[in-house]
């Protein structure tokens, strides 16, 4: 299979570290050659986290070259835009939280903040496809990764990895309660 | 799958995703290795995770989180020279605190034998600097193993672990952020349980004192020592030629990820060059080196950092008088960051610009976005710390910060930390610009857990040369920043030290009561001499994490009463917690995914507007 490259992007705490895990994981299911490489360290403590996967036959670092990511996963605004322009290859599909946790800088009033609307307008300049994940009825905002997992799963849009392959993953890294809940959501959003 | 601890230790060999820090746990358990410890420090802390996702009757060797990086090493030392094998591992700059130890140690016949891990942080991912350690490793005689991925720290620390049995020394895992951090399914052996704790210390197994000419002989064995290690790299296959038929007579040496680099640089490439992979940076497989030069017209050595490879095999071409073109650094900015692939490309395409198809990056228009900085977490005991003590300070008075996550005090709005050095240098540095300076008040911050790694010194020296500065631990009772390790302070009060080392009083005070710990912090730097400040608070993180795993927990948050709010924005710009949301109209809310309902925030708001929500008892 073609080299396929993910970058997912988001803000320390807001729990990138199971989606990561549960993309890669899926992806071994679907028996694909898989590395990643996740952000740990003081940018945990709320500044820009990144994961990166690559999948595929002739992949080698874990790190992807800049604009040459085939999907984006955003799980804030501000960051899906910073993650659009760093690593999104011309004609790549970003999908997207509406979800804002305000940057320093806009809270001290010295910057805008980042709307859906820029995210939307930044993809068509770009000639890139974006999906908006809609979280607004969602009780617990820790588990949003669900809805970008099951969006993922609904639009099939890693290839070769199917739905039962991300739910394997989940059933890997998650146990009682807490797997159902997940499970539970990643099912509402792979519905049709 | 199976729980990480159980997955470590099975008896059968297996294959799963695993991290290369984790990777490295499965190699210490197959190796035998007994006696483990650590300071935790990025990129290394999740080798301890793992470690301990081990229960502990399960786990077959002892562990240890040491005061630092030294006593760390010290440890590991000790109970190798009972006949274990025992390892150590630290990032980076924790190398500099072992230091002193540490060089010592290839002079030393260690007869369990010794692995270190080493984590170092090309682009200072995490760390005050992206020191190249293979200078020190080669000063002190160190055999060094660079893997590249996970699949290689495992079977490297085995490699590391059957030499530095074989020749009772010490052997460096250089691990860099993104192998220790990446994740890849790997395979691994067997694990056969048996071997046991020894107990065999024999002074003559020494010497162990290198004093006067001793020092000099355990050096010339200490050479052997690395001349037989040459040896065992070469019969290992550390060093790997990978070649290609469309090479143009051209070839690159490289090591650790930047080889991956080249890789995914190669897939866009017109012809190949062939690569030389060394596994093992110090010593250098002279034969293969020159048999590589010897072979091609033009050599590129792709090496991230410095110029450790490169100043030696230019001197073995120049010794064996060989005509290859060797191509190292050539820029300033060669030796800056982290060979990523796109730097890999911009490199060679400068070197052969006919070699890569397509270098044109097709992304989307330039976009601006603002920054990130890194903060302090909703609820952090230190942000109440460091608005209550702007209060405190006059405009002139000078802040020194230390390391942990109260280094972040110096981003707006508190702008409280000037100067940042290393682990516990703040006391120090603190002293010294207070000599002479009648003028300003010189204020120093500490961690708790830094306080016991390297605080102690600097801050026995401020009292025994009766500097007068003023210094605040910033206690929150865990090692935070690395992801909560236990440190001495939890069995060892701090306060009670002070009062012993003689500082009377000792001002202590939680940071959430921060008119008190204001005014606190105002005497004590009204008090001639040393003062001595303990802020504390619980890390909120560890606290909030412990809660919501307590059945019928119920989150409760903050709320802007909009009608007495007078848009003042104390509380978002001047207390500053991310929880705040600033709208274009000049409103305040709430950010209910981050507030934890702490409440730290309310005494910001001189209009009483900032509350608790309904679920508040």
């Amino acid at each position: 299979m073609k080299a396929y490259n993910i970058y997912i992007t988001g803000v320390g705490g807001q729990g990138i570290g199971l989606l990561s895990q549960a993309v890669l994981r899926g992806i071994d299911h679907a028996g694909i050659n898989a590395i990643a490489v996740d952000t740990h360290g003081l940018a945990q403590r709320g500044g820009v986290v990144v994961s990166q996967i690559r999948c595929g036959d002739q992949i080698h670092s874990p790190l992807i070259m800049k604009n040459t990511a085939d999907l984006v996963l955003g799980i804030e605004l501000h960051e899906a835009l910073r993650g659009l322009g760093l690593a999104l290859r011309k004609g790549g599909t970003l999908v997207y939280m509406d979800v804002s946790w305000q940057p320093l800088p806009v809270r001290l009033g010295l910057d805008s903040a980042i709307s859906a609307e820029d995210v939307q307008m930044a993809c068509k300049a770009g000639g890139s496809m974006a999906i908006k994940v809609d979280t607004t009825a969602m009780k617990d905002s820790r588990m949003q990764n669900m809805a970008l997992l099951g969006t993922i799963a609904k639009h099939g849009l890693i290839p070769g990895v199917l739905t039962e392959h991300y739910v394997a993953a989940l059933e890997d890294l998650l146990s009682g309660e807490l797997l159902n809940k997940n499970k539970a959501l990643f099912d509402a959003y792979t519905d049709e | 799958m199976k729980k990480l601890g159980d997955l470590l230790v099975g008896k059968n060999p297996f294959e799963e995703i695993l991290m290369g820090n984790e990777a490295i746990v499965r190699a210490m358990i197959e190796t035998g290795t007994k006696v483990v410890t650590s300071y935790p420090g990025s990129p290394t802390p999740e080798i301890a995770t793992a470690i301990q996702s081990i229960p502990d009757d399960k786990r077959p060797f002892y562990f240890e989180f040491s005061v630092n990086e030294k006593v760390a090493t010290e440890v590991a030392f000790g109970a190798a020279l009972n006949g274990n094998l025992s390892c150590a591992f630290y990032k980076s700059v924790g190398l500099n605190v072992a230091l002193d130890t540490f060089v010592q140690l290839g002079l030393m016949n260690i007869i369990g034998g010794m692995v270190i891990v080493l984590g170092d942080d090309p682009g200072a991912n995490s760390s005050q600097n992206e020191q190249d350690n293979r200078n020190i490793l080669k000063m002190s005689r160190t055999v060094v193993f660079e893997p590249a991925s996970p699949q290689e720290a495992y079977e490297y620390y085995k490699l590391a672990a059957t030499l530095a049995r074989k020749e009772h020394t010490v052997v460096v895992v250089r691990m860099t952020t993104h192998v220790c951090h990446a994740r890849q399914k790997i395979s691994v052996d067997a694990y056969t349980a048996g071997n046991t704790y020894q107990t065999d210390f024999d002074s003559k197994n020494g010497p162990y004192i290198a004093l006067t000419s001793m020092a000099l002989d355990m050096k010339r064995e200490s050479i052997k020592r690395l001349h037989r290690s040459g040896q065992y790299i070469k019969d290992a296959g550390l060093n790997k030629e990978i070649t290609s038929n469309n090479n143009q007579k051209k070839g690159i040496i490289t090591s650790g990820l930047p080889y991956r680099s080249v890789l995914d640089v190669f897939e866009k490439a017109r012809f190949r060059p062939d690569i030389l992979k060394l596994g093992a940076v110090n010593p250098l497989e002279e034969t293969c080196i020159l048999s590589f030069l010897k072979t091609h017209d033009e050599v590129l050595i792709l090496e991230e950092l410095d110029d450790i490879l490169e100043v030696q095999i230019k001197s073995l071409a120049y010794d064996s008088g060989l005509k290859t073109r060797v191509i190292g650094k050539t820029d300033d900015e060669d030796y800056v960051g982290e060979y990523t692939p796109d730097k890999a490309m911009d490199k060679i395409s400068l070197v052969w610009p006919d070699m890569i198809n397509d270098n044109a990056k097709t992304g989307v228009l330039p976009i601006q976005v603002p920054d990130r900085p890194a903060q302090m977490c909703p609820g952090c005991g230190h942000r109440s710390a460091f608005f209550a003590i702007k209060k405190a300070l006059a405009q002139e008075d000078i802040t020194v910060a230390d390391i942990g996550c109260h280094t972040l005090g110096y981003m707006p709005p508190y702008n409280i930390g000037e100067i940042l050095m290393c682990m516990g240098a703040s006391t120090g540095m603190a002293s010294g610009l207070s000599l002479f300076n009648d003028k300003k008040k010189v204020v120093a911050f500490l961690g708790d857990s830094t306080f016991f790694h390297a605080g102690l010194p600097g801050l026995i020296n401020t009292i025994f040369n009766n500097h007068n500065i003023t210094l605040v631990i910033m206690e929150n009772g865990t090692t935070a920043m690395t992801g909560h390790q236990d440190h001495a302070g939890t069995k060892i009060p701090i306060k009670d030290l002070l009062k012993g080392f003689g500082i009377e009083p000792v001002f202590s005070c939680d940071t959430y009561k921060q008119s008190e710990l204001t005014d606190m912090v105002k005497t004590a730097m009204q008090t001639k001499g040393f003062s001595v400040v303990i802020a504390h608070h619980p890390c909120m993180l560890k606290f909030t994490r412990l809660q919501r795993k307590k059945s019928g927990f119920v989150q409760q948050h903050i709320t802007i009463n909009q009608e007495t709010c007078t848009k003042i924005h104390n509380c978002v710009e001047r207390f500053g917690c991310p929880t705040f949301i600033r709208n274009p109209n000049g409103r305040v809310d709430i950010n209910l995914d981050l507030c934890i309902g702490d409440g730290s925030c309310r005494p910001s708001c001189p209009e009483q507007a900032v509350g608790f929500d309904k679920g508040a008892k």
